[in-house]
């Protein structure tokens, strides 16, 4: 009776999450398909707490005390952590929670390593591949995290490829000793493997640019997926293998839907971002871009006295946390009689839908947000864009220079436009690391600074008007 | 090389393999038409369904003997970070998605 109950809840659990991630990709159901997931994952987790049966012992669980102290403890840290974090802290905070996931499934097979370590070739293979997976994953994820809110720099390591090539013969080595057996005490040769796991996971992520983050989290998130799926196979859980494996493959679907957003190929990201074409481009003359600036009251004129206005936001503008001051300028503007939207790209920003998600908490309506097929097609009657430290998603090079490695990305096309202004800290170049000649047009006119203090000065000027 | 063929003669296996492959597909059909405004919210939402493996660190919590200190201070570790993951995973999904719904009703 017990074990029909816990089926049917495992049952009712695989329906939510796949139920959950088809209402997750439709933004009108998609609040509504996280809290079923949700839903479904708490009633699988009592269900396996109240009436699981160790298929060995025939016995139910014990150690109430000590699962229950564990699952308190973790709901107030991760509600806490995940309430108190700031909407431009998400990326990291997401992969943050994924690497924990990733040592949940780590944690679990050194467990079941030390509890059977002669077991059958199958559930050896099983502990081991989930071990490996899950150390990756964990190690990855908080080098991405470290490397998202700036801790950890970006970094090419020599020799990469031979390096890791070397490590992975290492970890498929260790990996036939400990599952096949051969070896008489298997428990060195099982932490040398996580012990490689972990330098392989770090090496993976570490030369990957900050801004390519979303798909690399992205990545170890179905990753953790395929961990905890093996964690399924263990222990004969239809629930952890349809969570996992539906993770694992949606995850990987979404990965590579990222990278055509970005006009990448996953390959590219992970050899390292642009490494190959920035030293053609380092060879090639660098030739000094010449600009013009406009100082602040002209620019405010020039916007107060349009009839449209197009803000492009990107990266600076997340940096800046100047989405609230940006939305206040749109209102001020407004009340001028200004018709203002935003152009959003993609993937503007650290993450796609970045700059969605930092707007909408600065309460702009949804309405004023412009996808970027959208905004490209009243570009030509727009007066003036205000570009807020975006760079690669507006570079015309894209669109017309065959050898610039951003070509063919899809980008919000600027410079049909009456008037652009560009707001930059510097002239450094943008993530990509390739010169913008947007910047040297004859429309465009650049003005420096933080995004926020720029913005600010833009409203009292525009206050004075 | 026995233990290789009875993967498909065990019928457990068969039945745990058979649930691996239509949901590989069934995962790719789930994805496949997501606007980009909804890859980041989709992708955290996922980060907090592969949370599930917090299952596998209850239950070597739970099968510990009392005197078993590897298995339950490790396990307690697992089931600690797997409920970080699936709260939190939750959570923060539940926040990105709530600032879209608030604007479309004000709309």
């Amino acid at each position: 009776m017990s074990q029909s109950l816990l089926l049917l809840s495992y049952l009712i659990g695989s329906i939510t999450f796949i139920l959950g991630l088809r209402m997750l990709s439709k933004p009108e159901s998609a609040r509504r398909g996280n809290l079923i997931a949700a839903a479904g994952m708490t009633v699988s987790i009592l269900a396996t707490i109240f009436l699981y049966i160790n298929p060995d012992s025939h016995e139910h669980l014990h150690n109430h005390l000590w699962i229950f102290g564990g699952l308190v403890i973790g709901t107030i840290l991760g509600t806490y952590a995940a309430r108190k974090v700031k909407m431009t802290a998400m990326p990291e905070m997401v992969s943050l929670f994924n690497g924990m996931g990733g040592a949940c499934a780590m944690l679990i097979s050194v467990v079941e390593f030390h509890g059977d370590s002669a077991a059958h070739m199958i559930k050896m293979l099983v502990i081991v591949l989930g071990a490996m997976i899950g150390t990756v994953s964990f190690v990855g994820s908080m080098i991405a995290w470290g490397k998202l809110n700036g801790r950890i720099k970006d970094r090419t390591i020599p020799g990469a490829q031979v390096i890791n090539f070397i490590l992975f013969a290492g970890i498929a080595a260790l990996a036939v000793l400990v599952i096949g057996g051969y070896v008489s005490v298997p428990a060195y040769y099982f932490y040398a493997l996580l012990l490689l796991a972990a330098i392989y996971g770090g090496l993976f992520v570490m030369p990957i640019g900050g801004a390519d983050m979303p798909v690399v989290i992205s990545l170890l998130n179905s990753f953790t997926g395929v961990a905890a799926a093996f964690g399924g196979f263990l222990y004969n859980n239809p629930v952890m293998l349809t969570g996992g494996i539906l993770v694992g493959s949606a995850g990987t679907i979404l990965t590579m839907l990222m990278c055509k957003a970005m006009n990448r190929s996953l390959k590219n990201v992970l050899i390292g971002s642009f490494g190959g074409q920035k030293a053609a481009a380092a060879g090639a003359p660098k030739e000094k871009i010449s600009y013009k600036e406009i100082p602040l009251n002209d620019a405010a004129v020039l916007m107060a006295y349009a009839q449209k206005v197009m803000i492009v936001p990107g990266y600076g503008l997340a940096v800046a946390q100047a989405q609230h001051t940006c939305h206040q300028l749109e209102l001020l503007l407004a009340e001028k009689g200004v018709e203002v939207y935003y152009g959003i790209h993609p993937v503007a920003g650290r993450m796609p839908g970045h700059m969605n998600v930092l707007l909408a908490e600065a309460n702009v309506p949804y309405e004023k947000l412009l996808e970027m097929e959208d905004a490209n097609d009243i570009m030509s009657s727009i007066n003036v864009v205000l570009i807020l430290g975006a760079n690669d998603v507006v570079n015309p090079a894209a669109k017309d220079n065959p050898a610039s490695p951003i070509y063919g990305m899809p980008i919000l096309e600027v410079e049909r436009a009456e008037h652009v202004i560009v707001n930059k800290r510097s002239m450094n170049r943008g993530y990509a690391d390739i010169e913008n000649d947007l910047f040297s047009r004859p429309k465009t006119s650049m003005l420096f600074g933080d995004a926020k203090s720029v913005l600010q000065d833009l409203i009292a000027e525009l206050k004075l008007l | 090389m026995e233990n290789l063929t009875s993967l498909f003669t065990d019928e457990s296996t068969y039945r745990l393999i058979t649930i691996v492959m239509l949901s590989i597909f069934l995962g790719i059909e789930l994805i496949s038409n997501v606007p980009s405004v909804l890859h980041t919210p989709l992708m955290s939402g996922a980060n907090a369904i592969h949370g599930v493996v917090i299952i596998g660190a209850i239950i070597v919590m739970g099968k510990a003997a009392p005197t078993d200190y590897l298995a339950l201070a490790l396990g307690f570790m697992a089931v600690i970070l797997g409920t970080l993951n699936v709260v939190g995973g939750f959570v923060v999904t539940d926040r990105m998605l709530e600032m879209f719904s608030k604007k479309k009703k004000s709309a």
